[in-house]
């Protein structure tokens, strides 16, 4: 090699003339950005253009009346009123068993056999299509347990979306109970406090926000799925819920905004496609707010650590 | 330094124990955490027995010819597997065409060029994508992408049909595959770039042939991850491929069609009655087992593969 012998030629190393290559590359790397931005704008504002006649002309109405064949009594009401159900219901059952997992995975478990087994299961559920879920929920809430459950019911759909979000559950509220510092808990066990002490009063705490927006995200993913609930019973088309109270209403038949507007999305009539939009605007009112209060919840959690 | 062999009891270990109440109430705490975590294994359990059991019952009830019929009408008996494969082949292979580069660009851009307020930007707008809900994405499909996009390319493309079902399936894949593929190019030390700068490299050559060359199997990783996403998709197709009640066999994107999850989806709406024991309600279960099946495979690679990113550095 010849390196040392050979001249520095260059004078500075400033480069000379613009850097066209790099500036293309640039320019791509902005384009594709640019094409799901655009995506996303031309989906709301697609749909927002078709539904927004619907809500203005329609408005509570088209909140508070029931499903319908006729396009023009067709409301959101049994959606809503099931979607809002299937929210508290994923609360309830998903976020106490999946904030316990990973609890137990993260502060309690030591390094066994059983516990490689649990990891490895969760990691496989959160990757397994929402359609089979459907499927489990037919198969062992719906029909094997409809004395239980009432067979095609709220509670059915429930526990099925319940157990879909679980994994992502678990896995995030793991992800936030590791990241909270070792140096805490050691502070806790030198004072004397126990275990359960220690993570009742010092890691929950402290892991609070990221598992809140976790938890917040996961609803969200719940409040939108469609084919686990069409597998699970939910109905598409018109029921009447009469007057039943509250008990009655989850032990019986319902339905969700996401499947009220797969039902509407695929009729052949104009005005249903209106309805469509309209009901996805409600829906993603709903989704995107959960969603936003979740990256919201991140960013304040993010910047303050 | 002497080793007492007899070495004493430590004298106040019995105080370190605290006391009973406190210790019952830990074990007790212990056990109620197993219980929560086994409920996971429980559900894949539950979900193995439930698939295994169905496709067993439908395939002990039909003749194996059915399953190579031309078509996919299982109210008619005809089984045609082909048909769902030749759907799903072809939607996932539109989605990856679209996600892929999509992703893969919004990725670098993520990693190696956007500062911190651009990241503040970008990554909400990907996040949200990830958001809607996919059965608005399939009416999106339906009604903006098929008449603007699919037939301005073939204006004799039928109003449902798989193309415009496969973009729509890419659209929902590009965040997965953006924030697995950043994840792996973030992962790649600092030291491995600033060597690259030190030798004069510009960003676009560290970018192109430094970052990614060392994140390639996380990049693989995000690739796997997406294909296994897209094949389990579900509701676009459903809604924007057509093909409601049944579907004959083709390889045409513009075309209505069919694929394993829309099938699905398709049967459990038209089904009305709950117990249904005849073979259409059977087979629900036989290719929810396939769909299983598949996109078990392609995860455990995926897996594999991000495993391998972690291990590299």
């Amino acid at each position: 090699m010849t390196a040392i012998a050979s001249p520095v030629r260059t004078g500075s190393l400033r480069r000379t003339g613009a850097d066209w290559m790099g500036l293309a590359f640039h320019g791509v790397l902005l384009l594709s950005l640019l094409v799901s931005l655009l995506i996303l704008l031309t989906l709301i504002v697609d749909v927002v253009g078709r539904g927004a006649p619907v809500l203005a002309e329609r408005g509570l109405d088209f909140l508070t009346s029931p499903t319908s064949s006729r396009p023009a009594q067709a409301g959101v009401a049994q959606g809503i009123f099931g979607t809002l159900m299937m929210a508290a219901l994923v609360a309830l059952l998903a976020f106490p068993i999946g904030i316990l997992t990973a609890i137990y995975l993260e502060e309690y478990a030591s390094d066994s056999r059983l516990t490689r087994l649990i990891n490895v299961n969760i990691r496989n559920l959160a990757g397994v299509p929402s359609v089979v879920y459907g499927l489990l929920g037919l198969a062992i809430f719906v029909i094997a347990l409809r004395d239980v459950t009432g067979g095609r019911s709220m509670i059915a759909g429930g526990i099925t979306l319940a157990i879909l979000v679980l994994p992502i559950v678990i896995i995030t509220s793991a992800e936030a109970i590791r990241s909270v510092p070792r140096s805490l808990r050691e502070a806790g066990y030198g004072v004397g406090a126990s275990r359960w002490e220690v993570t009742r009063l010092l890691v929950l705490p402290s892991a609070a926000p990221g598992i809140l927006t976790g938890t917040v995200l996961s609803l969200s993913r719940a409040l939108g799925e469609t084919a686990p609930l069409i597998l699970a019973g939910a109905v598409l088309g018109g029921f009447s819920t009469g007057s039943k109270d509250i008990v009655e209403q989850i032990f019986g038949r319902y339905t969700v905004l996401p499947v009220t507007i797969f039902d509407w999305a695929r009729r052949p009539q104009a005005d249903f496609r209106e309805l469509t939009a309209a009901a996805i605007v409600v829906l993603l009112v709903v989704t995107l707010l959960a969603n936003a209060i979740a990256i919201y919840l991140r960013n304040r959690y993010e910047g303050a650590r | 330094m002497t080793i007492n062999a007899a070495h004493p009891e430590p004298p106040l270990s019995w105080k370190l124990q605290g006391r009973s109440n406190r210790r019952r109430r830990e074990r007790l705490v212990h056990a109620v955490l197993l219980a929560a975590a086994l409920v996971s294994v429980l559900v894949s359990a539950l979900i193995v027995v439930s698939l295994l059991g169905g496709a067993v019952d439908f395939l002990s009830r039909i003749d194996p010819s059915q399953l190579l019929a031309d078509g996919w009408y299982p109210r008619r008996d005809e089984f045609g597997l082909l048909t769902l494969f030749a759907g799903s082949l072809l939607v996932t292979g539109m989605a990856t065409l679209v996600a892929v580069p999509i992703g893969l660009l919004a990725a670098i851009y993520l990693a190696e060029y956007a500062n911190r307020r651009a990241r503040r930007i970008v990554k909400p707008v990907l996040e949200i994508l990830a958001g809607i809900p996919s059965v608005v994405l399939g009416f999106f499909a339906l009604t903006w992408l098929s008449p603007h996009v699919v037939q301005r390319l073939n204006p004799s493309a039928s109003d449902f049909n798989l193309m415009a079902a496969g973009l729509g399936v890419g659209v929902l894949t590009i965040p997965l595959i953006a924030s697995v593929s950043e994840d792996a190019m973030r992962a790649v030390p600092a030291s491995i770039r600033e060597a690259s700068y030190g030798l004069g490299a510009r960003r676009i050559t560290t970018s192109l042939a430094v970052v990614i060359p060392a994140a390639t199997s996380g990049i693989v990783a995000a690739v796997i991850l997406g294909v296994s996403r897209a094949v389990g998709e579900t509701m676009v197709v459903a809604v924007a491929a057509g093909g409601s009640g049944g579907a004959r066999f083709t390889l045409d994107p513009y075309d209505q069609g069919q694929t394993i999850t829309a099938a699905m989806a398709s049967l459990a709406a038209g089904t009305d009655q709950v117990a249904g024991g005849n073979a259409a309600y059977q087979s629900l279960f036989f290719l929810g087992l396939l769909l299983f099946a598949v996109t078990f495979v392609l995860n455990q690679v995926g897996d594999v593969f991000v495993r391998r990113t972690r291990q590299q550095y």
